[in-house]
């Protein structure tokens, strides 16, 4: 499980965290959501200490990950696997050296072992003839898929998913949702998802943490989120641009 | 008054914490270079990109190099009737100081930006957050291998550059100007000493490591943005240079 307590951070004079609290339970969804640039992916990046905050913890299994020495937490990051907004492959890489490239850098796997562990893999994200590709030549859907096949290469335990569906077109991106959704069920990570393309991400979701003004102002499932009295949350569902969250 | 002296102090701040960060970063590198597992087949990719794929600029300018001091130093030592002089003339001047400025310079130039480029394109692109969140540390594998391989690459290109730019000279001196080809030669043979070689390798090593240093640290801490990544480039050439020919200065004044 992670737990975020009291989390802080603020770049130069602007502080986009401002004492988050959130809990994401074992082998379930939990998507972050809230308006463009209130600190999601900040905030998701402190998951696996790729940020370091001003001030909070972040627990995994009940380690505080912001202590850890970086020996200490490269084991830790050993558990997770990340899906980044742009995918963020190597792009000097072919997209099966890039599925391949966790297992080659941190096992001792053979190479046979290797080519058929990344050939299922692409094959379970719809990439299966697409291995001797470049990143530069895949769509953006594909380099998504690409991206998702390497996050979960190593068997990760946590998934953190940055706005896995962002730039791509409704049915790409429902898609994408029902590739993680699938993939959740049948390794059975805990996914971490942060997006703002509701109410889509609301089926694929256990329970949805708003991010607003640097704090979580709910947490709930789905069902009640949709239905939740709090205003800021609700004013964010319905996209209006009165109301609690500031509008420029 | 007060104003401008507290934007002066956090001025000098700033910048003893940049060069702070920039020597943690540099120690860090060479750290990992004594940490196994080596990554033999990133340091042979980097030294074909800065050795190989620099090989015909660096030739080309140690040659022209060349050519010009066998016309700038026939038309100095005529003036005291030395002219037979121009072999030691070019072979001091290229092993000593031109050679492993100059080729350092192309290297720069030719590789040094491209890295910049490259590491800030893949900060840009989370590319390295990628790595680090992979457990992978990225200075480990993005940084140290071509550290690795510049200090491997930087002398034998200096030394191509040497042996080119002499040939240059020689031509231009015996073959052109009438200089007479024993004394190019045993001038050289007399004036140069091992000392002069070594000192020459020396300057070599150590501008690969600036070169590398500083073009990857620029790209490696680029601004996430198109602009962060053609000024990190920039800053990169510019900064190679300033601390090259700083570095010689100190190097030539101790090993003189």
């Amino acid at each position: 499980m992670i737990r975020v307590a009291n989390l802080h951070k603020s770049f130069r004079s602007q502080r986009v965290l401002k004492g988050v609290n959130l809990e994401c339970a074992s082998g379930k969804i939990t998507t972050i959501v809230g308006t463009s640039g209130c600190g999601k992916t900040v905030l998701l990046k402190h998951l696996n200490r790729l940020l370091l905050p001003d001030k909070g913890e972040v627990f995994v299994d009940g380690v505080d990950i912001t202590k850890l020495s970086q020996t200490e937490l490269y084991e830790i990051r050993s558990k997770f696997g990340v899906l980044f907004q742009g995918a963020a492959l190597l792009d000097s890489m072919t997209v099966f050296d890039n599925v391949a490239f966790p297992l080659r850098e941190k096992t001792q796997t053979s190479e046979s072992d290797i080519k058929k562990k990344v050939d299922e893999r692409l094959e379970q994200v719809g990439l299966g003839r697409m291995g001797d590709k470049f990143p530069a030549e895949l769509s953006g859907g594909m380099k998504k898929r690409a991206g998702l096949a390497r996050a979960l290469i190593m068997d990760p335990q946590v998934v953190l998913f940055d706005e896995p569906t962002t730039g791509l077109d409704p049915v790409l991106a429902t898609s994408i949702h029902q590739l993680i959704a699938r993939t959740q069920e049948a390794f059975g990570f805990t996914g971490v998802l942060v997006s703002h393309t509701i109410p889509q991400v609301f089926d694929i979701s256990d329970y949805v943490a708003m991010l607003a003004d640097g704090v979580i102002e709910e947490v709930s499932p789905p069902k009640a989120f949709r239905t939740s009295t709090n205003p800021v949350v609700q004013q964010f569902i319905q996209g209006k641009t009165e109301g609690p969250i500031q509008v420029l | 008054m007060i104003s401008f002296l507290g934007r002066t102090g956090q001025f000098t701040l700033e910048q003893i914490a940049a060069m702070g960060r920039m020597f943690s970063f540099l120690v860090a590198s060479i750290f990992f270079a004594f940490r196994p597992p080596a990554k033999i087949y990133l340091i042979i990719h980097h030294i074909k990109t800065i050795g190989v794929e620099s090989l015909s600029v660096v030739a080309l300018s140690g040659f022209f190099t060349g050519m010009v001091m066998g016309f700038q130093g026939y038309y100095s030592l005529r003036k005291f009737n030395a002219e037979s002089w121009l072999g030691s003339a070019t072979a001091l001047g290229l092993l000593r100081e031109l050679g492993p400025v100059l080729s350092a310079f192309m290297v720069t130039g030719r590789t040094g930006s491209a890295m910049a480029a490259e590491l800030g394109t893949m900060r840009a692109t989370e590319q390295i957050d990628a790595l680090d969140s992979m457990a992978i540390n990225p200075v480990k594998y993005l940084v140290t291998p071509r550290i690795i391989a510049s200090l491997i690459a930087m002398p034998l290109l200096t030394a191509i550059f040497d042996v080119i730019g002499i040939f240059g000279s020689y031509l231009v001196g015996v073959s052109l100007l009438g200089v007479s080809s024993g004394s190019f030669f045993a001038g050289m043979e007399g004036a140069v000493v091992l000392h002069d070689v070594y000192s020459g390798f020396l300057k070599s090593l150590s501008f690969g490591l600036i070169i590398t240093w500083i073009c990857c640290y620029k790209g490696f801490h680029a601004p996430p943005m198109a602009t962060g990544v053609s000024q990190a480039t920039t800053e990169s050439v510019v900064l190679s240079f300033v601390f090259i020919l700083i570095w010689d200065y100190f190097l030539t004044s101790i090993m003189l």
